[in-house]
C-alpha cells in the first residue's frame, strides 16, 4: 500500500491524517522508501531520514490535528538555512555548513507541523536554468531520462515530479520555480516581493530573490503558501499586508475577471504547441465568463539584459562573505589574499564565477553608469508596463517558458541561450509581481509545458483562483513511468 | 565593447577570484558574448527615467536592538574551517 500513499496530494494526506486513517509514520516512511529507490534522479543533497521518522513517531504519540501540516514529510530546496542540517546552496564552498539557525519559512512549516526528510539538489547559489551547475551533480527529470528538470529549484521539481516529497519549496530570483514547474509539470508560485521573508535563505539577488511553493496542485499550492507567506521583522524587505486564508478561498468563478495577452510575449521561434496552449487557455478564460484583454508591455525584451545587470551586481555583493574564514570551505594560501583568491576560484564554480565577475564588473568604477545605473532605470520602465496594463487588467496570462524541457548538456556551453529560457518570468521578478505556473499539455515530444498567470502586488488570491479554474478544465494528465526505480 | 584579457584579469582581481590564462581566455569570450547582450539597453532613452533600486519603496522598518539568540558560540565556531579556541584563524596579515 506504500505507492498509494505518495500517490496521494498534500491536501489529502492532510485530510487523511486528521481522520486518522493514516498515521505520520505511515506517511513519512512511505516517501522516504519512495525517495531511497529514487537515488538515480539525484534530487537529494541531504537526507534526514531517521530524524523525521522520529520526528514523526512524536507526532503520533501526541497528534494536534488543528495544524496544518500534522505531521506531513517535506523535502526542502537546499537553499533554506535549517537548523542543525546541512545547508548547501549546492556549493562546494557550502559543502559542510550546517546552520546555527532556521529559515523563517521553514520555521513556518515546523510550526505547522511539517518535518523536513531532506535538502534537495539546486543550481548552485541558485544561478542556472537546468540544475547543472550544482556541485553535487545533474538531476533527472522523472519525465525522461538524460532531460534536465529545469532550475535552479531542479531538486525541488524532481522530487515532486516523482513524488518523493508531497509538496516543496523553492526559490525564484528570475524562473526559478515557475520553469521547473512547467519543466516537470507541476505547479509553481513565485509570490509578491515582501511576502515571503528572505531570513535565512542563501541570498542570491536580495531584490529579485523570493521563496515559493511547488505543488501537484492549486489546491496544495494555495495551503502551501497560506503556511509560508507571514510578516517578519527579521527580514526588513517583508511586507505586512492583510495575508488571506488562500485554500479557503480558493474559488474558480472567474467571471468578469479582465485577463490581459501581451502580444510582445508571442516571440519569433516559438514551437507551436505553445501557441496552441496558450489559445487553450484563452478559450477557457473566455468560456468560463472571463474577459480578454490585448495588452502591450512594450519594453519585454529588455528584461532579460536588466536581469544580468542587476542580478549578478547583487549577487556578487552577496557573495563577497565567502571568504574561507568563518565558515566554509578554505583552500591554502601564501597570504590572507592569496587564500581569498584560492578558496573563491576552487569554492564557487565556472558559472557562479562568471556572474560574480559581471556583477563586480558592471559595479566597477567607470561602469556603474553606463551599466548599472542604465539597468536601474529600465527596470523603472518594465515596472511601468505592468503598471498601465493593471489599470486595464486583474491578471496576465501567458505561457511559462519559450520550449519545454531540453537534453543536460545541450544548452551548457552557451550561457545567453540558456538565459533565454527566462525570457517570460524575468520581467516579474523586476517588477517584484506574483505568478503562477501550472501545467497545461504537452509538447509532440510528450514533455510538459506551462502557462503563467501574472498578478498584481499582493493580489495571490486571484491568480491562484484563475489558475484553479484553467486546472479544472484542462484537467492535465503528467504521464510519469517509474523509469528510474528498478 | 570588446573586455580583453587585460580586463578580465583586472575583473578577478576585484573579484578575489584567482583564473589562469586559458580559464582567463574561455571567460573573456562568455563574457564578450553576454555583454554584446546587454548592449540592447542602450537602445533605450533613460535621461528622464528614476532608477529603481527597490521594488519595496518603503522606508526600511528598525527594531530594536536586542540579544535574541542563546550563547551558539560552539555551534559557530564549529562551522569554521581553522579556529583556536574562541577565535577564526587565518593567514599572518601582520610581518
Amino acid at each position: 500500500m506504500m505507492s498509494n500513499i505518495t500517490d496521494l496530494k498534500l491536501v489529502e494526506l492532510v485530510d487523511k491524517i486528521k481522520k486518522k486513517e493514516l498515521s505520520s509514520t505511515e506517511v513519512t516512511i512511505a516517501f522516504i522508501e519512495r525517495s531511497k529507490k529514487s537515488k538515480k534522479l539525484n534530487a537529494y543533497i541531504s537526507e534526514n531520514y531517521e530524524n523525521a521518522i522520529k520526528k514523526a513517531k512524536i507526532f503520533d504519540q501526541k497528534p494536534d490535528f488543528k495544524k496544518k501540516l500534522p505531521g506531513i514529510p517535506i523535502a526542502v530546496k537546499d537553499l533554506f538555512c535549517t537548523k542543525n542540517i546541512r545547508t548547501t546552496a549546492g556549493s562546494k564552498i557550502l559543502e559542510n555548513f550546517v546552520p546555527t539557525y532556521e529559515s523563517t519559512v521553514t520555521q513556518n512549516i515546523l510550526d505547522e507541523g511539517g518535518i523536513v526528510i531532506g535538502k534537495l539538489n539546486c543550481d548552485e547559489f541558485a544561478m542556472g536554468s537546468s540544475n547543472e551547475t550544482s556541485y553535487f551533480g545533474n538531476v533527472q527529470n522523472p519525465v525522461s531520462e538524460n532531460l534536465v528538470p529545469g532550475g535552479s529549484s531542479g531538486g525541488s521539481s524532481s522530487a515532486l515530479a516523482a513524488k518523493l516529497t508531497p509538496a516543496t519549496i523553492g526559490t525564484d530570483t528570475g524562473g526559478s520555480i515557475r520553469q521547473p514547474a512547467s519543466f516537470t509539470g507541476t505547479v509553481g508560485l513565485k509570490p509578491t516581493y515582501g511576502s515571503c521573508s528572505r531570513y535565512g535563505i542563501v541570498a542570491f539577488a536580495s531584490s529579485l530573490d523570493q521563496a515559493g511553493p511547488m505543488t501537484h496542485d492549486v489546491k496544495d499550492c494555495s495551503l502551501m503558501f497560506e503556511i509560508m507567506s507571514t510578516y517578519d521583522t527579521k527580514d526588513s524587505t517583508s511586507v505586512d499586508f492583510k495575508r488571506e486564508n488562500y485554500l479557503t478561498n480558493l474559488n474558480e468563478n472567474i467571471k468578469g475577471k479582465k485577463i490581459g495577452i501581451p502580444k510582445e510575449y508571442r516571440v519569433d521561434g516559438m514551437p507551436k504547441e505553445i501557441d496552441e496552449l496558450w489559445e487553450k487557455g484563452i478559450k477557457i478564460i473566455k468560456e468560463n465568463g472571463g474577459q480578454i484583454i490585448e495588452i502591450s508591455l512594450p519594453n519585454t525584451n529588455y528584461a532579460l539584459p536588466t536581469y544580468y545587470i542587476v542580478a549578478p551586481a547583487e549577487a556578487s555583493s552577496n557573495l563577497a562573505r565567502y571568504d574561507g574564514v568563518k565558515y566554509g570551505f578554505r583552500s591554502k594560501g601564501e597570504n590572507l589574499i592569496d587564500m581569498y583568491e584560492k578558496t573563491r576560484s576552487e569554492g564557487f564554480g565556472d558559472e557562479v564565477k562568471r556572474r560574480i565577475m559581471i556583477g563586480t564588473y558592471v559595479l566597477s568604477s567607470g561602469y556603474y553608469d553606463a551599466y548599472y545605473l542604465k539597468a536601474q532605470k529600465v527596470r523603472r520602465l518594465i515596472k511601468n508596463d505592468f503598471d498601465e496594463a493593471y489599470k486595464k487588467v486583474d491578471a496576465i496570462l501567458t505561457p511559462s517558458t519559450p520550449s519545454s524541457a531540453f537534453k543536460i548538456g545541450e544548452k551548457l556551453n552557451d550561457p545567453v541561450s540558456m538565459y533565454l529560457n527566462d525570457i517570460f518570468t524575468v520581467p516579474i521578478n523586476l517588477a517584484g509581481l506574483p505568478a503562477i505556473s501550472i501545467p497545461a499539455g504537452h509538447d509532440k515530444k510528450g514533455y510538459p509545458l506551462g502557462l503563467q498567470v501574472i498578478g498584481k502586488a499582493f493580489d495571490e488570491q486571484s491568480i491562484l483562483n484563475i489558475a484553479f479554474a484553467l486546472e479544472k478544465n484542462i484537467s492535465f494528465k503528467n504521464n510519469i513511468t517509474d523509469w528510474w526505480i528498478k | 565593447m570588446t573586455i580583453d584579457l587585460k580586463t578580465v584579469k583586472h575583473i578577478s582581481k576585484l573579484s578575489r577570484i584567482s583564473i589562469d590564462d586559458n580559464k582567463a581566455k574561455k571567460l573573456g569570450k562568455d563574457l564578450n558574448s553576454i555583454f554584446s547582450f546587454i548592449e540592447k539597453l542602450n537602445e533605450l532613452d533613460t535621461k528622464n527615467t528614476e532608477p529603481l533600486t527597490s521594488i519595496a519603496e518603503t522606508t526600511l522598518k528598525l527594531r530594536k536592538d536586542e540579544i535574541k539568540s542563546e550563547n551558539i558560540r560552539e555551534d559557530i565556531l564549529k562551522n569554521s574551517p581553522d579556529k583556536n579556541k574562541d577565535f577564526f584563524v587565518v593567514p599572518k596579515v601582520v610581518e
